[in-house]
């Protein structure tokens, strides 16, 4: 096998092996378990990063094995499974570490590190995917993958919400199997980015190609948890915290966004979409999804249930950018891929910090807690300012973006619906900032559960210090040719390539 | 069919069965086992050998005793043969091996159930002479064989429901048997031959094929629990003891599937309809949700995997009105044939590796808790880890999860489901998915539930969990060497070949 196609196995493989493993540990060697999670944490950052460099060199990456005629698995490398890889394994190294600070002497972790493990490895997978039927099967691992995560507390609110979620999933991805499997039987096996296929199809098969797109569409709608199919991600919150950060920053929602980003762009192609009128309903349930899910998390004063619903309509962005023809709008949309998954994973890595040290579910409890927690609180602050959309957070250069795309295509609504989700992102993440820094501590007699030099556990302190930074300097930086705004606009520039 | 090279593999894969179960007959009954064990890995790696030998040469006869056909018996092993036997190999060997410990470890068994291994043996033969088959009458004669040994393994345990549920099996199973006796006396009657091969040459239509064809499919169907005929399986399946339970489901009712799609697709062309096809999907499809509702409802463990038995030999159903092609259309255009009929095989394998895995865990949580309500199965997860696992990945390969072989046989079937055209099969398959998804997962969900008591299972050895868990592993695996085996599979007489549908003025209406 060459080189450069054991590489791609090998991103899989460095968290696919430490889980199986972990599995057959006994569960007091922490030691072992814990040197097996960081040691494939830090090898798929390297690998990733290997990979990412030898693509700016030129060098192309394919792995493809045959499992039936024309039935292939393949694994390749371009620009945007390139970043949503990365993104995904540098925020696995930084959740890792917070796991294991966050679950230190809880019960079957054994089961949790393995199914972590497994859980990366299918997001990564859905990276690397080269053509639609690997995509699914990544897809629908990572289902399964992460259903004994939401579970793992293991009371009945925790197996009631596993329920819910698999409804919903298993659903969405039947609804993706058929519409996978009509598109094969219309256009043969894709590779992504071979758009001219359907667009060679397109006007005799009008018809047959748009049942398949809304039917592989709210497939994938279902993680992306696009309105009215969002159901199951405010009730999964009963997860650990470092679970609802990994499910909500990029696992699972950023698997059915980085899956609707495919289906768009890379099998319809943004011309034939467009002339087949497909982006239109998407356009308009993300809108709404945008709107519904900042007023929804308006209400909530559970901490982590006013983070999932923003993240409902946060990710609403992502879809309502690839809805909006233009280079800008795309733009917007990859770059809100990257920017809401770190800003959304510091938020909850916060939420959690507060939980574990202060035990405080509540927004109404966090009274004067930036005080108390200051390192922790400084990188909620700069998150909750990104996703309001102020500048030089990361926020606001994928809302600038958007708006842009939205100017340039003159879709003046959707202008106006971003003002509005912007003002009522402001409305309900300012309250906690304000509560945070400016009101009185109510005199309280909790004792922090941590008793050491800092806050809180440094394991819980370094990851959402980081991701802190991350969205910070992403903003300020966006700019550089590293940023991951510069490689958005490359991406998005290919997808319009082929138009007049 | 002379032309094909001849080898002697065919006739050692009767032979060497038949004689193991003479054998232990002769033994002491303590010292069953030690043949048991030992026998199988011998028969195990006979089939492989034979496997390699098909590989080879393609196409093996074996004509007994140098009596050619029609006075002598022939055995045929094609590649579709050799997958079959290579299966009942594979499962066979690991269900031994449970069944060696199994017994061992529950003290209770010790001694009992001396007629065990002779059966197992018998049935083994049974199935192999019934895949080696290459007329009529030889398959009636090791379906017998498969039926009567399959019955007396049932009712193994001794224990009431499980000689009341033997005894509907037996009639059952009968009443299949003489209906397709009586098929094969009037197309006997009417042709004068009973070789396979001859009487796709001879075989007319006319009102006696249609009326045979007719009755053989009803007592196959019987045969196989197809709906509405699937009345005796739950009980039966799910009385027996575990071994023999998944023997029955994994292997057993395999047989008659297999007798339909050789009848179907190599003899009885000249008579088969849209109509017909269309009938036996239905029955398919009926089957699915039935047996899977069913499964959902159902509170004891192994009643709920016997219901999904009903429901998964459905999916085998719905691969034949996929088959049978409209007049004019020439089977090389009919692009669907093949994925719909690999859909069936890997359906076949598939489920044989999933169900005798299900079955398997099943008889390890009766051995944990004496009993199988589902209700019990809290906590399962933190005590058995392995025995969960192999629930789980089996009932995900049940579901057609990705990237398991139940999920190849699906996107198959609903590939060849939507080439042919006949797209209105598609909800039943989802569905029936869906409905699936529905009963594993609830087991999955009570298995992560957290349990009132403290630890009530008693241990079971970790040796039959592996071999639980090594077969559920078997149903994904199948998935790496499946372009291999799909290449392989082309070989067989029956691979892709459709079925030229006639209707009143077609190709032969004159007659």
């Amino acid at each position: 096998m060459e080189m450069n196609s054991l590489l791609l196995l090998l991103i899989l493989i460095s968290s696919l092996i430490p889980g199986i493993v972990i599995l057959l540990l006994e569960e007091k060697q922490v030691l072992a378990r814990n040197f097996l999670n960081l040691f494939g944490a830090i090898a798929k950052v390297v690998l990733v990063a290997w990979v990412f460099a030898g693509y700016l060199r030129g060098e192309s990456y394919t792995f493809i094995f045959g499992l039936a005629p024309d039935l292939t698995f393949a694994l390749h490398i371009d620009q945007l499974g390139l970043l949503f890889a990365t993104l995904s394994s540098v925020l696995w190294l930084v959740t890792t570490i917070y796991a294991i600070g966050y679950l230190k002497g809880g019960k079957h972790q054994r089961r949790f590190f393995a199914f972590f493990s497994l859980c990366v490895t299918s997001s990564t997978g859905i990276a690397l995917s080269g053509n639609v039927l690997t995509f699914f099967v990544f897809y629908e691992f990572l289902t399964l993958s992460t259903y004994p995560l939401v579970v793992h507390r293991g009371d009945d609110k925790a197996v009631e919400a596993g329920r819910t979620y698999l409804w919903y999933t298993i659903g969405g991805g039947t609804v993706l199997f058929l519409g996978v499997v009509g598109l094969f039987v219309l256009a043969g096996p894709i590779y992504f980015g071979q758009t001219e296929i359907i667009a060679s199809l397109a006007p005799e098969n009008g018809l047959q190609l748009t049942i398949v797109f809304f039917l592989m569409l709210s497939g994938l709608a279902v993680k992306a948890a696009i309105f009215p199919l969002h159901g199951w991600l405010p009730i999964s919150m009963v997860a650990p915290a470092p679970v609802s950060a990994l499910l909500h920053a990029v696992a699972v929602v950023k698997a059915g966004a980085f899956g609707i980003i495919r289906l768009v762009y890379d099998i319809y192609g943004v011309q034939t979409s467009e002339q087949m009128n497909l982006l239109t309903p998407l356009a308009i349930f993300a809108g709404f999804t945008i709107i519904y899910g900042s007023v929804k998390a308006f209400y909530q004063d559970d901490f982590k249930k006013r983070l999932a619903y923003s993240t409902i309509s946060q990710l609403s962005y992502i879809a309502l950018g690839v809805a909006i023809t233009g280079v800008l709008s795309t733009t917007g949309a990859i770059v809100h891929l990257v920017h809401q998954g770190i800003m959304k994973i510091t938020m909850f890595f916060a939420a959690g910090n507060v939980a574990e040290t202060y035990g405080y579910y509540r927004i109404s409890q966090l009274n004067g807690i930036g005080r108390r927690m200051p390192i922790t609180m400084v990188a909620f602050t700069i998150a909750a300012f990104g996703m309001i959309g102020l500048p030089p957070v990361a926020g606001f250069v994928s809302k600038w973006y958007l708006g842009l795309g939205a100017v340039e295509a003159e879709t003046y609504w959707v202008v106006l619906v971003l003002l509005a989700s912007s003002a009522l992102n402001a409305a309900y993440f300012l309250p906690i900032v304000y509560r945070a820094w400016f009101c009185e501590p109510e005199p309280s007699t909790i004792q922090p559960r941590c008793s050491g030099r800092w806050e809180t556990e440094a394991l819980l302190l370094i990851p959402v210090l980081l991701t802190g930074l991350f969205s910070l300097a992403a903003g300020l930086f966006a700019a550089s040719t590293n940023s991951p705004l510069y490689f958005a606009r490359e991406i998005a520039d290919r997808f319009y390539l082929h138009l007049p | 069919m002379i032309n094909f090279p001849t080898s002697s593999f065919p006739a050692l894969l009767v032979a060497l069965p038949i004689f193991l179960a003479i054998l232990s007959l002769i033994f002491r009954i303590n010292r069953r086992a030690i043949i048991g064990l030992w026998g199988s890995f011998l028969i195990g790696i006979l089939a492989l050998v034979s496997f390699i030998e098909v590989i080879q040469k393609g196409t093996v006869i074996h004509i007994l005793g140098g009596w050619e056909p029609p006075l002598g018996i022939l055995l045929r092993m094609d590649p579709l043969s050799a997958v079959f036997i290579g299966l009942t190999a594979t499962i066979g060997v690991f269900i031994s091996l449970y069944t060696w410990w199994y017994f061992r470890a529950r003290e209770a068994s010790k001694g009992r159930f001396p007629l065990f291994w002779p059966l197992w043996f018998f049935l083994w033969a049974g199935l192999n002479g019934l895949f080696l088959s290459n007329d009529l009458f030889n398959l009636y004669v090791t379906i017998e064989i498969i039926t009567i040994c399959a019955v007396g393994l049932a009712v193994l345990s001794g224990e009431k429901n499980a000689l009341k549920s033997g005894l509907r099996y037996l009639l059952a199973a009968i009443a299949g048997s003489m209906a397709y006796l009586f098929g094969v006396a009037l197309i006997y009657g009417s042709t004068g031959t009973l070789d396979l091969e001859h009487l796709s040459e001879v075989l007319k239509p006319g009102k006696t094929t249609n009326f045979a064809l007719i009755i053989i499919t009803l007592g196959l169907m019987i045969k196989k629990a197809a709906f509405p005929f699937h009345f005796w399986l739950p009980p039966a399946h799910s009385a027996a003891l575990a071994p023999v339970s998944a023997l029955l489901s994994a292997l057993v009712v395999k047989g008659a599937f297999y007798m339909m799609l050789r009848l179907w697709t190599e003899v009885f062309e000249v008579s088969l309809t849209f109509a017909a096809g269309q009938l036996i999907g239905i029955a398919g499809a009926a089957a699915v949700l039935w047996g899977s509702w069913q499964a959902l409802l159902q509170t004891n463990f192994k009643l709920l995997v016997a219901h999904s038995s009903v429901a998964q030999m459905g999916y085998l159903l719905m691969m034949f009105p996929l088959l049978i092609i409209a007049p004019g259309i020439s089977s090389d255009s009919a692009n669907w044939l093949s994925p719909a009929w690999t859909a069936g095989i890997f359906q076949v394998i598939s489920h044989a590796f999933a169900k005798s895995s299900l079955f398997l865990s099943a008889g390890i949580i009766i051995m944990a808790l004496g009993h199988d309500r589902i209700e019990s199965l809290r906590d399962l997860v933190a005590w058995m880890p392995m025995t969960a696992m192999a629930i789980g990945i089996a009932g995900v390969s049940l579901i057609g999860l990705p990237p398991s072989g139940g999920f190849m046989a699906k996107w198959m079937l609903l590939k060849g489901v939507f080439l042919s055209g006949q797209w209105w099969w598609a909800p039943a398959i989802l569905l029936g998915s869906l409905l699936t998804a529905g009963y594993v997962f609830m087991l999955l969900r009570l298995a992560f539930a957290p349990s009132r008591e403290i630890n009530h299972f008693r241990s079971v050895p970790k040796s039959l969990q592996i071999c639980a868990l090594i077969l559920a592993l078997g149903s994904f695996l199948i998935v790496i060497p499946a372009e291999n085996l799909i290449q392989f599979l082309e070989g067989s007489e029956s691979f892709g070949s459709g079925i030229q549908s006639i209707v009143k003025g077609g190709r032969y209406g004159n007659e």
